[in-house]
């Protein structure tokens, strides 16, 4: 009876010990799974502070509205960068949105299946991964050396390749949601295909495709590799479509491999001014879809 | 319905024309790297690769892109190093251990640093952050380990290759993180309740349930995490250090380096002559291979453990 309970013991004893030490391993990595978490915020909390505490000194009338002054004088502002981001953005944006919405309808509408479309959404991924400098090559060799100039269409070139199959995957992914039953009863109606895609199914995919291209938008506007080989940077306004043209990204660089002080003022307030504007955009986006989305849950 | 079927041909026609475009945009690119790089190739032959010089005076050109394959391939190995088992981590936090209320907002507050621009980090990293990886990171480092092991023997000065994959670790974490945590969510209920159900901790659930189900889904998270970090530019332009030839080759973790991305982006706008020019666009040809097989390999892993990836999480 005694020499029972012993055994008893001694079986308790290493199983509760044994089970501790992996309670304990579990708990470790808990830890660390809470440490890590909170190494990846530190960062983002530090860069967005920085941004808006020595940007916010910058920003004045003048800088929103001047060209830069001379180099190291700390006067004038970065207006030909803003209009520049402004322009390259929105005529890349014109390029790519519509081709991309129209590849993203042709693959979830017209050819789920085949050799074609498997070639298109694989080099879609492709493109996608392809890093943005060796894009901006693209720029330089097909348009820049064209025309003999750097200009603003090479930029946009370059980004629209950057923006297209991010466009062409979020169409996909958010026309493939949209409810067959919808496309049926259009069908029952006699409606051609194309005036179902366009009238019936694009509708109910809105705003899921504009939260697409907006992130796409974002995404080129911080671009800068790709436009040191395509629109260059100029401290002047723009031109022309054929000329060079600044941006912001490409500004920030400059201005953060000068050696003076007021130059690293300016780039800090560029970089407020370049988060603010991608924010806007989607704060912009978010407003028009919250008030007007007929289902609030797909967008 | 005459009318009908006719513009069905014409609308198909132009879907069809604009996905054809895609195709057409892949072509221009390679035709692009192709032609701008051919008179380097042609003037070094196999040299370009396995070469060190990088010498653009005329009359004495020489050009070769071993150092930066080098200063590339190491960068991105310390930002894997450092990022993966930090963005393993944070996936696992948030699908597996916090609760909704806490895992919904993590997840949104990661994917607002993936839509922070590159040169903004490259910015904090030049004035702010690189500073504290030199006092905080890199000295102890120094001074426990240089005497004994050559590859923290360089005095460090935050300018340098470790920075550079320290932080370009920071700027693929939530790129990682966002696909494993995608992936992770494939895996059955099933799967888990069953490893609860035989006495499994969370950890062991996690460790013997979920990660065997979707290993290959998570190694090709982290291979397109290596691709962004292989092909990233301004941010490694900002801190790597810049040095160009022979003395690119690094010798330590602390050494002053440069990697494809970031001599091209250094160079371009100064380049002294064409085949100064087509050298450093043979630098983005060597990078477009390189990217295009990782990216392939990737993907290829990812899908099969996804049939329905989500595009603009996975780019």
């Amino acid at each position: 009876m005694n020499s029972n309970n012993n055994y008893r013991d001694i079986v308790q004893e290493t199983v509760t010990k044994k089970y501790k030490k992996r309670l304990f391993v579990n708990k470790l990595v808990t830890i660390f799974t809470v440490v890590c978490v909170v190494a990846a915020i530190v960062p983002l909390c530090s860069i967005l502070l920085e941004v808006v505490k020595n940007g916010i000194s910058a920003i004045s009338f003048e800088f929103l509205t001047q060209p830069q002054g001379s180099i190291g004088s700390g006067s004038g502002g970065i207006a030909p960068a803003i209009q520049g981001t402004i322009i390259v953005v929105g005529l890349a944006s014109l390029i790519a949105a519509p081709i991309g919405v129209l590849t993203g309808i042709y693959l979830s509408e017209f050819a789920k299946e085949g050799t074609f479309p498997y070639l298109v959404r694989f080099f879609n991924d492709v493109l996608t991964g392809l890093p943005s400098i060796v894009i901006g090559i693209v720029g330089y060799v097909v348009i820049v050396l064209a025309l003999g100039s750097f200009s603003v269409l090479a930029g946009a070139l370059s980004l629209s390749i950057i923006m297209m199959p991010i466009v062409v995957r979020v169409t996909e992914e958010t026309l493939k949601i949209v409810p067959h039953s919808l496309r049926e009863a259009g069908y029952s109606l006699g409606l051609s295909k194309a005036k179902i895609t366009l009238f019936i199914v694009l509708p109910a995919a809105k705003h899921g495709i504009l939260t697409g291209i907006v992130i796409a938008i974002s995404r080129i506007a911080g671009e800068t590799a790709p436009l040191i080989m395509t629109i260059l940077g100029t401290s002047l306004f723009f031109t022309g479509i054929t000329g060079p043209v600044d941006a912001l990204p490409l500004r920030i660089w400059r201005l953060a491999s000068q050696p003076y002080e007021s130059a690293h003022a300016f780039g800090w307030g560029s970089a407020l001014i370049l988060i603010l504007m991608i924010l806007a955009l989607s704060l912009g986006l978010r407003y028009f879809v919250q008030k007007r989305s007929p289902f609030k849950g797909m967008a | 319905m005459v009318r009908n079927k006719r513009h069905d041909k014409l609308f198909t026609g132009l879907v069809v024309g604009t996905a054809a475009y895609t195709l057409l945009m892949v072509g221009l690119v390679a035709f692009s790297v192709t032609k701008g790089s051919v008179d380097i190739f042609m003037e070094e032959g196999i040299q370009f690769i396995t070469g060190s010089d990088w010498n653009a005076v005329e009359g004495r050109e020489s050009f070769g892109a071993y150092p930066y394959i080098i200063g590339t391939l190491l960068s991105s190995a310390i930002a894997l190093a450092i990022g993966v088992p930090i963005s393993l981590a944070i996936a696992v936090f948030i699908s597996e251990i916090a609760p909704p209320r806490i895992g919904t907002p993590l997840s949104f507050i990661t994917e607002l640093l993936a839509a922070v621009p590159s040169i903004i980090y490259g910015l904090w990293a030049l004035f702010v952050f690189r500073f504290w990886v030199r006092d905080i990171i890199e000295k102890p480092l120094y001074d426990a380990f240089h005497a004994y092991l050559p590859f923290f023997a360089k005095t460090p000065f935050g300018l340098d290759i470790f920075t550079a994959g320290i932080v370009l670790a920071i700027m693929i974490i939530p790129i990682i993180s966002s696909i494993c945590r995608e992936v992770m969510r494939v895996v059955p209920d099933s799967q888990r309740e069953a490893a609860y159900s035989l006495g499994a901790t969370r950890w062991e659930t996690v460790r013997m349930a979920v990660f065997p189900y979707v290993k290959s889904g998570l190694v090709g998270a982290s291979m397109l995490g290596l691709g962004r970090a292989i092909g990233e530019t301004i941010l490694v332009t900002m801190i790597i250090g810049n040095v160009i030839g022979p003395s690119a080759i690094p010798t330590s973790f602390f050494s002053q380096g440069q990697t494809l991305a970031s001599l091209v982006a250094n160079e371009f706008n100064e380049a002294s002559s064409d085949l100064h020019l087509s050298a450093l666009i043979a630098l983005g040809a060597i990078l477009f291979i390189l990217t295009m097989g990782v990216n392939i390999v990737a993907r290829l892993l990812v899908k099969k453990k996804m049939k329905v990836s989500s595009g603009a999480k996975a780019q």
